[in-house]
């Protein structure tokens, strides 16, 4: 039985290859649009350094907790993968060949992430993985994607200071999250006075600095009041609330991360800080936080993303409504969940750019490339590995959504080494 | 039987075990597996210093330590330290604000290197440092338990607050420490690349060799005179204090050799691995050293061993296979490990199978005599 070719052309090359086919008198090639790509790209000239490719297989990694605590983090990306991988699969794959995914956990443990990426490379020799979501996983499996010249799709906003030959970051860096933001609450809520709060480790510190720097050095007479850290998993936030309330910032500035927000809102509630009268801005809450935090303690306060659930356009309706018939009607979906299901797609665009699976041609091939459906709108590469997109301010509801209240004009570009904020 | 017959027989069993242990480990293993694999197993291995030392402290002496991870992190630490000055050449970091420290560092707005890693820019030092500071630490910690004669489920918790207290100081002070991403990206050993695949295999021949010394050590430590006296505070501590010993300094003594031993191992780990981070330091992978060690026999050099590479290999290939149930399945390892042999894999091996070869043994050799044996029905 000839397979039935699929109807919908979206991809440039299938059309190249159908005006391709249709010129070739042979029948025999229409019996199938795979075995066609085979043969327009045989394995042999798409794949020359011997990955994971066969004439109807391709073969990628997904690598992320889903065990300890990195897990309720980190299964929204595991989702977001494959769902944006069984979405190329039906529309034909890429190259003519479906992706094949290996699935490893990397137990939230640095280490394991290491001993797994290399399995996956060496082993497995994934064309691709997807995978990773704290700064300290990206760093432990970092030396091994540039070992052994492999291709790593990361999704989390994070703190910049990093441009790799391997890596593509299809979150923001950090001056995408902040900069945009502070000048927002600057300019909208005439805000002159900042408290910056922090969890104890990298992204929140580095974010913090350029924070700093930006308001101190780029907004007129305004200055930062206080900043303070907590180790991860803090949960007395009583005595920083207290100076909260003898400094009266025009803004908390609040990076605190994982269940240590759940605390903190919960504290900022109950010491009497109302969100709707004290401004809060905060770039590292998404939907998945504020399913633990509960939408009431935390309704009022702005979070910067590039992503929110409610976002009101056709591509983001249709992503919202395949991730939940896939994954439940109840699922949420963050900001980090949305750039996870970037890769797959950027990758296969690249892919088909390059007409190869190389991963130095596809490198080559990858700045420029745009994904114009992107839930979160239009996305493109920059040649430094990180994403051109637009930064969003949303309010919280009670709901646990967003209402979107800001949005750049322009795409901002990523700048993961800023002059003047290091 | 008579006691000191069993003993020479035991004694017999554990050299052979090693010279087992060392066939696997030398010849079977590099013909078998492939360079990743190898590699993996070389990791193992590290965490196998750490099971030989838990024999001596534990099996032997009777001091339950919740804390190896603090000796086997020190020792990964400090090796890390010198690569990572290695690796931060002014060349290697000309982006950042300040070229020539550490990446991390530089992050955390620090200008110059801290003094105590100034010392660490020199392989020897740190080859010393290595065993020095987690023998310190040991000793620090020992001697003023054991000298105030704290002991047993106490100390085993003091083992843990330390790990834990080591853990927070250097996630919190990542500007020195690297925090909780620990110190990664280490490439080379004096020019040495030790990235490389040839590099690694080299790694691991040393990993393997020193283990098998440490082995032997053990044995040596264990097989003298100041390994009864071991044994001897194990069970009865109080009567051998009253025979006129200082158990105290002993269980010093033996607790530091523990840790230098973890040490060791924590150092192969980082050349291993290729990055070090506080993970390895807490009590969670403490703890899982112990089972390691009891899941292996913790009264047995070799049965240690054996556990340590047995649990490691079911982790990693549970994890590979079932991605989402794997922590389940090692939980019911464990569990069914100390329901069903106590004493570990060593104990199910001299309790059930050395009798049985025994009884043949003594059926055959009573048998020859016999010019014609019995038909076999």
């Amino acid at each position: 039985m000839p397979k039935k070719p699929p109807t919908d052309l979206q991809s440039p090359l299938r059309r190249k290859l159908l005006v391709g086919t249709a010129a070739a008198s042979a029948a025999a090639m229409m019996s199938s649009p795979q075995q066609a790509f085979a043969q327009t790209f045989p394995t042999a000239k798409v794949n020359t350094t011997g990955l994971a490719v066969t004439d109807t297989e391709v073969t990628v990694g997904i690598l992320h907790s889903i065990t300890g605590t990195m897990a309720i983090s980190e299964t929204g990306s595991v989702e977001a993968e494959k769902l944006a991988i069984s979405q190329i699969n039906e529309s034909g794959g890429i190259l003519g060949r479906k992706i094949k995914f290996i699935q490893e956990d990397g137990a939230s443990d640095w280490p394991t992430f290491a001993e797994k990426a290399k399995k996956l490379l060496v082993e497995n020799k994934c064309a691709s993985v997807m995978g990773c979501w704290t700064s300290a996983s990206r760093k432990a499996v970092l030396p091994v994607f540039e070992q052994y010249n492999g291709l790593l799709y990361y999704p989390t906003f994070y703190e910049g200071l990093e441009e790799s030959h391997n890596v593509f970051y299809t979150g923001q860096e950090a001056t995408q999250q902040i900069i945009a933001g502070l000048n927002w609450v600057n300019e909208t809520k005439k805000a002159r006075s900042f408290y910056l709060l922090g969890s104890d480790y990298i992204w929140p510190r580095t974010s913090n600095k350029i924070a700093r720097k930006h308001i101190e050095g780029h907004l007129k007479g305004c200055k930062v009041l206080g900043e303070e850290y907590f180790p991860l998993g803090h949960t007395q936030f009583n005595s920083v609330i207290n100076k909260i309330k003898l400094h009266k910032p025009d803004v908390i500035y609040a990076i605190i991360v994982g269940g240590s927000n759940v605390a903190f809102y919960k504290q900022l509630k109950a010491a009497g800080i109302d969100l709707s009268k004290q401004t809060l801005l905060t770039i590292s809450v998404t939907e998945d936080e504020i399913d633990g935090i509960g939408g009431e303690n935390i309704a009022g306060a702005f979070a910067c993303m590039k992503y929110f659930q409610s976002l009101d356009n056709p591509a983001n309706k249709k992503f919202v409504e395949a991730f939940q018939k896939m994954w439940g009607a109840k699922t949420v979906i963050g900001d980090v969940t949305q750039a996870a299901y970037l890769g797959p797609w950027l990758w296969k665009f690249a892919v088909e750019k390059a007409g190869s699976f190389d991963v130095d041609k596809v490198v080559a091939a990858s700045p420029g490339i745009e994904f114009k459906d992107a839930p979160e709108g239009y996305v493109r590469i920059h040649k430094n590995h990180h994403l051109w997109s637009k930064t969003l301010v949303g309010k919280a509801r009670t709901d646990g959504q967003f209402d979107v209240v800001y949005t750049t004009p322009d795409l901002v570009e990523p700048n993961p080494f800023p002059k003047g904020y290091q | 039987m008579s006691t000191a017959n069993t003993t020479t027989k035991n004694r017999h069993l554990e050299l052979i075990g090693i010279g087992l242990i060392a066939l696997l480990i030398l010849v079977v293993l590099p013909v078998w597996l492939d360079a990743f694999r190898l590699n993996l197993v070389g990791k193992y291995l590290t965490y196998a210093f750490v099971a030989v030392g838990l024999v001596l402290c534990w099996g032997y002496t009777g001091i339950l330590s919740l804390g190896q991870g603090i000796f086997f992190g020190l020792g990964g630490y400090c090796m890390a330290m010198f690569l990572k000055l290695e690796a931060s050449s002014v060349a290697n970091t000309k982006i950042q604000s300040t070229p020539g420290i550490p990446d991390f560092m530089d992050w955390n707005q620090l200008t110059h290197l801290p003094f105590f890693w100034v010392p660490f820019k020199s392989l020897p030092f740190a080859l010393i440092a290595v065993i020095a500071v987690p023998s310190l630490a040991a000793f620090i910690l020992s001697y003023a338990m054991f000298k105030r004669r704290v002991g047993g489920v106490y100390f085993a918790i003091i083992t843990q607050a330390f790990a834990a207290v080591l853990t927070i100081l250097i996630i919190g002070r990542q500007g020195y420490t690297g925090g909780i991403n620990g110190i990664t990206d280490l490439r080379t050993m004096w020019g040495w690349d030790i990235r490389t695949d040839g590099a690694k295999e080299i790694l691991y021949f040393a990993c393997a060799f020193l283990l098998i010394g440490m082995m032997f050590l053990a044995r040596f430590v264990l097989s003298s005179k100041l390994g009864r006296i071991l044994v001897a505070i194990r069970d009865k501590e109080d009567r051998v204090r009253f025979s006129g010993y200082d158990v105290a300094s002993v269980k010093v003594f033996i607790f530091c050799l523990a840790s230098a031993i973890a040490a060791v191992g924590g150092a192969m780990f980082t050349l291993q691995v290729g990055f070090m981070s506080p993970s390895f330091v807490g009590i969670v992978p403490s703890i899982e050293m112990v089972i390691f060690c009891a899941v292996g026999g913790r009264q047995s050099v070799v049965g240690a061993v054996v556990g340590t590479l047995l649990v490691n290999y079911a982790k990693t290939s549970f994890s590979e296979s079932f991605p989402e149930l794997w922590l389940f399945a090692m939980g019911g390892l464990f569990i069914a490990v100390v329901l069903a042999f106590p004493r570990g894999i060593a104990g199910l091996f001299t309790d059930q199978v050395v009798p049985l070869f025994m009884k043949w043994k003594s059926a055959r050799d009573g048998a020859t005599p016999d010019a014609t044996p019995a038909p076999a029905e």
